[in-house]
């Protein structure tokens, strides 16, 4: 059909659009294909939003600025709210009230911002909190308006925990929590883990998910954070994660020992060695937190590729699981976790997976 | 076990002394003997007599399957079976009876009273079951300070448990009774209804909280047809309004209804009514102060939130508000930006910090943001402004202090042009198109400590592409890092904007926001605002909305 074709030229102008940071004429040609009768839903889940993805994909592969891809998004937001005033956008709500939210320190409001307005369009009362909600102020907004369910998005792995904060305590009211985004790992596994009511892929899923509705979280058992993740009594996951500061310090130090070119390291470059080792104890912990080893050697071999596509030999990563074996030597489950993916290392020295949405 | 192979008058005696009643009773169901006991207890019961006569249906019958099961055994060559005990009522009382077979194929029936035991185990039952519910009451309760939740689930858990409809009502709003109604086993509905409480007797008391009343039965008849929610079918046969004792002042009412096919409400499930209502009034009437604290607390707090900017006469301009406390919206760190009254007059911005967070700071931030709007008249005399502000806060009762940056901002072709005015705050920074950042030198006295200030500014030109950042020291001040203690300081934020080059206004706010927060990891810190002012790129007007003015609040 002719529409289908139009779909993707439409994708292919609007990716011009906004690459060359012309707002102007991007919200002209999403609201002309409005006025040409294609569909809100549609523009926004077929043509904003794979350009949208594909902004990312392009500067994860460095073919776009930082700056590009700020500006790209920023003008992709601005088309987002223009759409949402456009007459074939404009929908009473009939089904109930959600709210929708990024958790605490996830920056990405994007894919948020896109079930909201699909949730808009398909009748919902929609309240959009925006990104990075510290809990609290999500709480005190589902007493203060009581809303039906809660959809939460987060990105990156690492803030699994601050997630499951955050399920828990909309449940904890008696409020059931949709969540999506690819820090739930593939098919959702974390969402379910951490004891989502629900999980969905993209923005139409969950707006199907929940049309069928999400049964209430039951109150009366006063089920607990713990219940989920029964492993965390071994206290091995806040021992860890305490001691973050101290384990990237002793790290530091020792590898240095180990490779000697780091003696005429920049204190820049330094700054960026100390960071990759903290986004490794990072992963650990929440591989801990999640007791999923997958989660952690995933994200070693993911980054072993980046430091190749960087020219930087992956051997350094070596002598840092190595030190961390060492220093963690007593916690069975991280010298399990660490075991894994220096082997994983070894065996696949490339692969190519889905990044674990991890800034470098 | 005991044999007999004839009853002998030492045997009988025996059985007098036993402090059970004993009976004996052949195959045929012929009672052969029995104690005195025995002979109290079942009226009629004499040797001769037959049990199906003297004896409670349970025990004839057990008696029948007793000498079935013997009979059976013996034709089996197998050794006697072991008889299962029966219980059942005997006039008001319980009994356990225990059967052993004599040898001739009688049966012996020891006749144990456990009427209090049974009434104990019942009570104790009973008793578990309440409390059960009481704790599930509570949690549930307890877990949501949302008005209308808590209503509808205390009307919910009330139907399912004490009756086949229950209603809640809370006192009169804007002149309306908000009502919960529920039907055993489906979802509450939830009104608001124009009603007179005194139309049911019982529910203005209740609603008042006083005089004290105890709970109320009422003459169905007298229900008023708001009170009975759609989905119930059958007839009411008992009513009773319970209030809702809420903290000090009264939450509600409760009106329990049961349809006439059930038992009326007894003694004890009113007082257990009245348990349920005390937790339910208790959660009620948190939920209720909370949602007016929370109603206060947004209206106070509405002119102290930042406002949420748009472009201003083509100028870019984007801010981000993080306040100190994870759970606070506001905190001593503000800014401002105050359109000029004519396109060729400059927009004037503002950015500040008090000394102190929370509340209190933000009060005074308050003050401050007012002081200067009332000055806008005089906004292109940023020396003036300040030393009036000064003045200000010098008569003041706060004791506070405050560091701030004045922005003049105007576009002029595709160019932005910025006086700026700083009074003892860090240095507004520059990002160029290329990346480069600089300094701008403006500095002066802080405001609010000495009665003289003096202050000098500074003026620079933005092309497209380039951003210019006013920050609070909570950015350079945050600690983190991979190290965990290490200051972000100015030369990391230099390093981050320089990144930032030839990114629109709000993208500069996200990414520095973001870098600082990753810095800072869940570590504590002051509050951080930052104010982004950018020339838009020419081809780069506004799709959406150029021409919007003045403040908004969020």
């Amino acid at each position: 059909m002719n529409t289908t074709t139009s779909t993707e030229t439409r994708r292919d102008l609007l990716w011009a659009a906004v690459t060359s940071r012309d707002e102007h004429r991007a919200a002209d040609l999403v609201l002309a294909a409005l006025d040409e009768g294609l569909d809100a839903e549609t523009a926004l889940m077929d043509l904003i939003a794979p350009v949208q993805a594909r902004v990312g994909s392009e500067w994860a592969v460095n073919r776009l600025s930082v700056a590009q891809e700020h500006a790209a998004s920023a003008i992709t937001e601005r088309i987002i709210a223009a759409l949402a005033h456009h007459p074939a956008a404009r929908v009473p709500p009939t089904l109930g009230r959600v709210t929708v939210a990024c958790v605490d320190q996830e920056w990405h409001s994007l894919p948020a911002r896109l079930l909201a307005e699909v949730l808009t369009l398909r009748g919902w009362q929609v309240d959009f909190l925006g990104a990075q909600v510290p809990t609290p102020h999500l709480i005190a907004h589902l007493h203060n308006i009581g809303a039906d369910a809660v959809a939460l998005s987060s990105s990156v792995p690492t803030r699994l925990p601050t997630a499951h904060a955050a399920i828990t305590a909309c449940q904890a009211i008696g409020v059931p929590v949709l969540v999506g985004g690819a820090a739930f790992g593939p098919g959702g596994r974390y969402a379910r883990l951490l004891g989502a009511d629900a999980w969905a892929p993209d923005a139409r899923a969950a707006a199907h998910r929940l049309a069928e509705g999400i049964p209430a979280p039951s109150l009366a058992t006063g089920r607990q954070q713990i219940d989920d993740l029964p492993h965390l009594a071994d206290q091995e996951y806040t021992l860890v994660a305490r001691n973050r500061a101290q384990l990237v310090r002793e790290v530091l130090t020792r590898i240095e020992d180990r490779l000697p070119a780091m003696a005429a390291y920049t204190a820049q470059q330094r700054e960026r060695t100390a960071e990759d080792i903290a986004h490794i104890v990072d992963f650990l912990t929440v591989a801990l937190y999640t007791d999923d080893s997958g989660l952690f050697t995933t994200f070693i071999t993911w980054t072993a590729d980046i430091l190749t596509a960087r020219d930087v030999p992956a051997r350094s990563l070596h002598p840092a699981l190595e030190i961390l074996a060492d220093e963690l030597k007593d916690f069975p489950r991280s010298t399990l976790l660490l075991g894994q993916a220096r082997s994983a290392l070894e065996l696949a020295p490339s692969t190519t997976g889905t990044p674990p949405g991890v800034h470098v | 076990m005991a044999s007999t192979k004839s009853t002998s008058p030492a045997q009988s005696r025996l059985w007098d002394l036993a402090p059970y009643p004993v009976i004996l009773a052949d195959e045929a169901g012929t009672v052969a003997e029995l104690n005195d006991a025995a002979g109290h207890l079942l009226k009629g019961a004499a040797p001769g007599a037959n049990l199906l006569d003297v004896a409670p249906a349970w025990l004839a019958q057990a008696h029948q399957e007793a000498i079935l099961r013997t009979r059976l055994a013996a034709q089996g060559t197998r050794k006697p079976p072991v008889l299962a005990s029966v219980s059942g009522r005997i006039a008001a009382y319980s009994f356990e009876a225990h059967p052993t077979v004599t040898q001739d194929g009688s049966v012996v029936w020891w006749l144990i009273d456990d009427t209090d035991r049974r009434l104990a185990e019942e009570a104790l039952a009973t008793e578990r079951e309440r409390t059960t519910f009481l704790a599930e009451a509570s949690n549930v309760l307890l877990a949501s300070l949302n008005t209308d939740r808590c209503m509808a689930t205390t009307a919910q858990l009330a139907a399912e448990y004490l009756a086949d409809v229950a209603i809640v009502i809370t006192p009169v709003s804007n002149g309306k009774l908000p009502v919960a109604r529920a039907v055993a086993g489906q979802e509450a509905d939830r009104a608001l209804v124009v009603a007179d409480p005194s139309d049911l007797p019982g529910l203005g008391e209740a609603l008042q909280g006083f005089p004290p009343v105890p709970s109320r039965w009422i003459d169905p008849a007298a229900l008023p047809a708001w009170v009975i929610p759609q989905g119930f079918g059958s007839t009411i046969g008992s009513v009773v309004v319970t209030p809702l004792p809420g903290h000090g002042v009264p939450a509600g009412a409760l009106i329990l209804l049961r349809g006439t096919e059930r038992a009326q409400f007894n003694e004890n499930e009113e007082v257990f009514a009245r348990l349920f209502a005390a937790r339910a009034g208790a959660a009620l009437s948190a939920a209720r102060l909370y949602s007016e604290q929370s109603a206060i607390t947004q209206t106070l707090m509405r002119d102290l939130l930042p406002p949420s900017l748009q472009r201003v006469e083509g100028v870019e301009i984007a801010g981000g508000y993080r306040p100190a406390g994870e759970a606070e919206r506001v905190g001593g760190d503000f800014y401002d930006v105050h359109p000029g009254s004519s396109g060729q007059d400059p927009s004037l911005v503002i950015l500040g910090d008090v000394c102190g967070k929370g509340l209190e700071a933000a009060v005074l931030t308050g003050k401050i943001r007012n002081t200067l709007q009332a000055l806008l008249p005089m906004a292109d005399d940023h020396q003036r402004m300040l030393r009036l502000l000064n003045g200000a806060l010098l008569t003041s009762h706060h004791t506070r202090f405050a560091t701030l940056v004045l922005a003049s901002v105007r576009r002029s072709e595709n160019e932005v042009r910025l006086r700026l005015t700083s009074a003892g705050h860090p240095y507004p920074l520059v990002v160029r198109r290329d990346g480069s950042v600089e300094e701008v030198h403006t500095h002066g006295s802080l405001i609010g400590v000495l009665p003289a200030i003096e202050a000098h500014s500074a003026e620079t030109v933005l092309r497209p592409g380039d951003t210019c950042l006013l920050y609070t020291d909570g950015f350079t001040e945050a600690r983190g890092g991979p190290l965990g203690d290490e200051l972000f300081g100015e030369e990391r934020l230099r390093q981050a904007l320089s990144g930032c080059a030839d990114m629109p206004a709000g993208a500069v706010v996200d990414r520095i926001q973001m870098l600082a927060s990753q810095w800072l990891r869940d570590g504590p810190h002051d509050d951080m605002a930052l104010l982004a002012i950018s020339a838009p790129h020419t081809n780069h007007l506004s799709a959406v909305d150029g021409t919007t003015r003045g403040r908004y609040t969020a």
